[in-house]
């Protein structure tokens, strides 16, 4: 850390914000960097190193990113006089004394076990975990980077039955193993986006990062990728509900044999399961699927659908990629505020709704009463 | 590497309250003590070794296990870290035929404090200079040069640069912002005050209007942001373009970069052969900045042994690339070009500058060394070197052998 930072200014040093468009930005007045720029966490991580992604990429005025990122738990309480603002921005107007709830009950789940093949390609759940007392991508050290590798592959390898599997490291991976990996969606790559590579988090790659998944490639974990476990649960079809079942028990498995070792996810009442990533806090689930609605796409009032039902649309290819031949990934747009059967439920029920909107464009009828009485969620 | 620290094996040691706890972490239904907040655990120096088995670059020809243990856990009077300086290479791998250096100074300071490292990378980057026990020699008076108009048929353009950086603010890498804005201001204020021929403007990145930037592109003076993985995984790149800007002077032949990869690059430059001008420039606008950031209680960073220190060790000494945009058509397609340019201690490049592929025929052609020899002497062999180039290339026209001009 640079330690002549108290020889200038306030105003010296606070970053040139003027064409920036993130949320960052419009938290970050003079006043609340004045009052954080001398504040560092237990573990080191700086203001500056929270907002370096945000100073960075000044944002577009049609797409609102975040702009910091947390280096370790502490951040989010140390630097609450930004990342508070920032989340409520970002998630609806969550405040700092409201409280998340979690619901990872499968059993709480009504129906979304046979949603419509034709329309509904593949269903997948994902969400974030952090091992608290390990600091985080954006600023972990390789000792413990390694560390999470390590705490991460012992709970998976007491994983049994229909979830038995194995761990592949990044690091020396035959190509054509890759090439397989590709072809089953699994892999994930040295991040080129600069919003991450600015945030660090690509330091010292590929060591330590890695792929674990079961035999029956419908449980996946990310290892060390933007937060130290990512956890997908997928398949082809829409049975989303034993997607869900199937992630609500892997999930908490390995929890559970991560506490036999010592260790456990970072979790509080206020912001939820916490990752390294505002966007992500509470649930950090991201549940969806990959529908074929080209009649419902070209709708005029799709948006406006997909904002009622708390639903938002990306391309095949994930995060900022186009949609291919009226396919679109349809996910949940929350994160906090809502459990995680909840977001689920939302996933089901506004998917449903899609489908039956595309069935009736497909026999030319209109949808503007149920659009009319479509409620806002 | 094989370790295993449990965290219910620390709780006992490591009881440290939260700062500044908030009240919700007391709340839930759950009344478990909160966890120690999380903090830099004391993993050896054999848990945060790099993987280096694929790499190609000098850093890791230097860096055993034994350096980095002994180096890991200092701190230079900036507060700069050896994996900050190394993380460029640990990022690059390198190729084994082309050979980087894999390591930034993130200061002045960097240099002594990890010497263990930085000094066999510089033995071994700059031909065997020993910083333990060599002095380097510093030679800006351009009355030495002789000869150095060089014959315009072929010499199209003729340039010299280097380096300088503000003693007491941290590189590119690691300098804050208000640093860089400070070193932006000590050169600003400094070129206001150059004599007559070198007056001139200075342009800001930030904001510079887009007819002044496609001015600057057409002129070549324009840097852009960094994309080469070499320099963002350094740390180069942030907050651009704050801080970050071009001066040139109404003549458009001396031109200082700022906070690009370098505090300051300076550059002297025209058209054609005349080396000998560009040089007189050159040691004058150096000499000229000198003068006045001393007048305002500033200096650049110099020592005995490193000379003029900058970002890169591969700049170190002079920092000096002196060059010309030069037609051998015929000679770069003889089997012993690069042999020739090798015994001529010269370099060739694409007329893009570094990492680019020559056109037509057309190469730049620069000094090969920086630490260990002087200014005049560097411009000394280019000059001489491209003359003799010249020379074989129109041996090579009149279908002339070249034999008895190869250096031996």
């Amino acid at each position: 850390m640079n330690k002549n930072c108290a020889n200038f200014k306030d105003d010296e040093e606070y970053p040139d914000l003027s064409t920036h468009n993130n949320h960052m930005a419009h938290a970050l007045t003079l006043p609340v960097f004045a009052k954080l720029r001398s504040k560092v966490t237990p573990s080191g991580f700086t203001l500056d190193q929270a907002i370096q992604t945000g100073v960075d990429n000044p944002g577009h005025p049609f797409i609102m990113t975040v702009g910091c990122v947390a280096g370790d738990e502490e951040s989010y309480e140390v630097f609450a006089d930004l990342f508070d603002p920032v989340i409520e921005a970002r998630h609806n107007g969550y405040k700092k004394t409201d409280m998340h709830k979690t619901d990872i009950d499968p059993t709480h789940l009504k129906g979304g076990t046979n949603m419509d093949p034709k329309y509904v390609l593949s269903s997948r759940v994902r969400t974030g975990r952090s091992i608290r007392g390990l600091c985080l991508p954006p600023h972990c050290s390789r000792a413990e980077r390694r560390k999470v590798e390590q705490i991460s592959c012992e709970a998976l390898a007491k994983l049994d039955g229909d979830l038995k599997g194995k761990y592949y490291p990044l690091k020396g991976m035959s190509e054509e193993h890759q090439d397989q990996l590709i072809n089953d969606h699994f892999l994930f790559d040295k991040p080129v986006s600069p919003l991450l590579l600015a945030s660090n988090m690509a330091r010292d790659w590929p060591d330590a990062r890695g792929i674990w998944h079961n035999d029956k490639k419908n449980f996946l974990v990310w290892v060390n990728e933007e937060d130290h476990l990512r956890v997908i649960s997928m398949e082809k079809g829409g049975n989303i509900n034993e997607v869900f079942k199937r992630w609500c028990t892997g999930l908490q498995l390995v929890e559970k044999y991560m506490k036999e070792s010592g260790y456990e996810y970072m979790w509080n009442p206020h912001l939820g399961y916490v990752l390294t990533c505002p966007s992500n806090l509470g649930t950090g689930v991201r549940a969806g699927v990959h529908l074929k609605i080209p009649l419902m796409s070209k709708c005029p009032q799709f948006d406006e659908v997909l904002g009622k039902l708390r639903l938002q649309k990306r391309g095949t290819g994930g995060v900022d990629t186009a949609s291919e031949g009226g396919t679109f990934d349809i996910s949940n747009a929350d994160r906090i505020g809502f459990s995680e059967v909840e977001l689920v439920q939302m996933v089901i029920d506004g998917v449903e709704f899609l489908i039956e909107c595309e069935k009736k464009l497909e026999k030319g009828e209109s949808l503007e009463s149920d659009i009319k009485a479509l409620k806002q969620k | 590497m094989a370790f295993n620290f449990s965290l219910t094996k620390l709780l006992p040691i490591a009881a440290v309250a939260a700062a500044g706890g908030a009240a919700y972490y007391k709340l839930g239904s759950n009344a478990e003590a909160r966890l120690p907040p999380t903090r830099k655990l004391p993993f050896p120096p054999s848990a945060d070794f790099p993987d280096l088995s694929k790499h190609h670059n000098i850093m890791k020809n230097h860096l055993t296990p034994g350096v980095y243990a002994q180096l890991r856990d200092r701190v230079t009077p900036n507060g700069i870290t050896l994996d900050q300086c190394i993380q460029t290479g640990v990022d690059n791998p390198g190729h084994p035929f082309i050979k980087i250096v894999g390591l930034v100074a993130g200061d002045e300071e960097s240099y002594e404090t990890f010497k263990e490292l930085f000094f066999p990378v510089i033995k071994e980057r700059h031909n065997g200079y020993d910083p333990e026990t060599m002095v380097h020699p510093i030679d800006l008076d351009s009355s030495k040069l002789t000869g150095g108009k060089l014959d315009e048929k072929y010499v199209l353009s003729s340039r010299v640069r280097t380096g300088r950086a503000i003693r007491g603010i941290p590189h590119p890498p690691m300098c804050s912002r208000a640093e860089r804005r400070e070193v932006e201001r000590v050169v600003t204020d400094a070129l206001q005050g150059l004599p007559k021929d070198l007056e001139g403007k200075y342009y800001s990145l930030k904001t510079m209007t887009d007819k002044e930037q496609d001015q600057l592109i057409d002129d070549h003076f324009l840097f852009d942001k960094p994309v080469s993985p070499l320099l963002t995984s350094a740390g180069m790149a942030r907050d651009w373009p704050d801080g970050r800007g071009i001066f040139h002077n109404d003549k458009k032949n001396f031109l200082v970069w700022i906070n690009e990869e370098d505090h300051s690059r300076i550059i002297s430059m025209e058209k054609g052969g005349n080396m000998k001008s560009v040089f007189d420039r050159f040691c004058r606008g150096i000499n000229e900045v000198e003068k006045l950031i001393h007048e305002k209680g500033w200096e650049f960073q110099k020592s005995d042994n490193l000379g003029y220190i900058l970002t890169c060790p591969s700049n170190i000494g002079n920092g000096l690339r002196c060059g010309v945009h030069v037609k051998l058509p015929k000679l770069s397609q003889e089997p012993r070009f690069n042999e020739i340019l090798e015994k001529l201690r010269l370099q060739k490049r694409g007329t893009g500058g570094v990492d680019t592929a020559a056109v037509g025929g057309t190469f730049d052609i620069s000094n090969l060394d920086r630490l260990g020899k002087s200014e005049v002497q560097l411009v000394q062999e280019v000059v001489d070197g491209v003359s003799l180039m010249v020379d074989m290339e129109k041996k090579l026209e009149k279908r002339q052998s070249i034999q008895h001009l190869i250096p031996k």
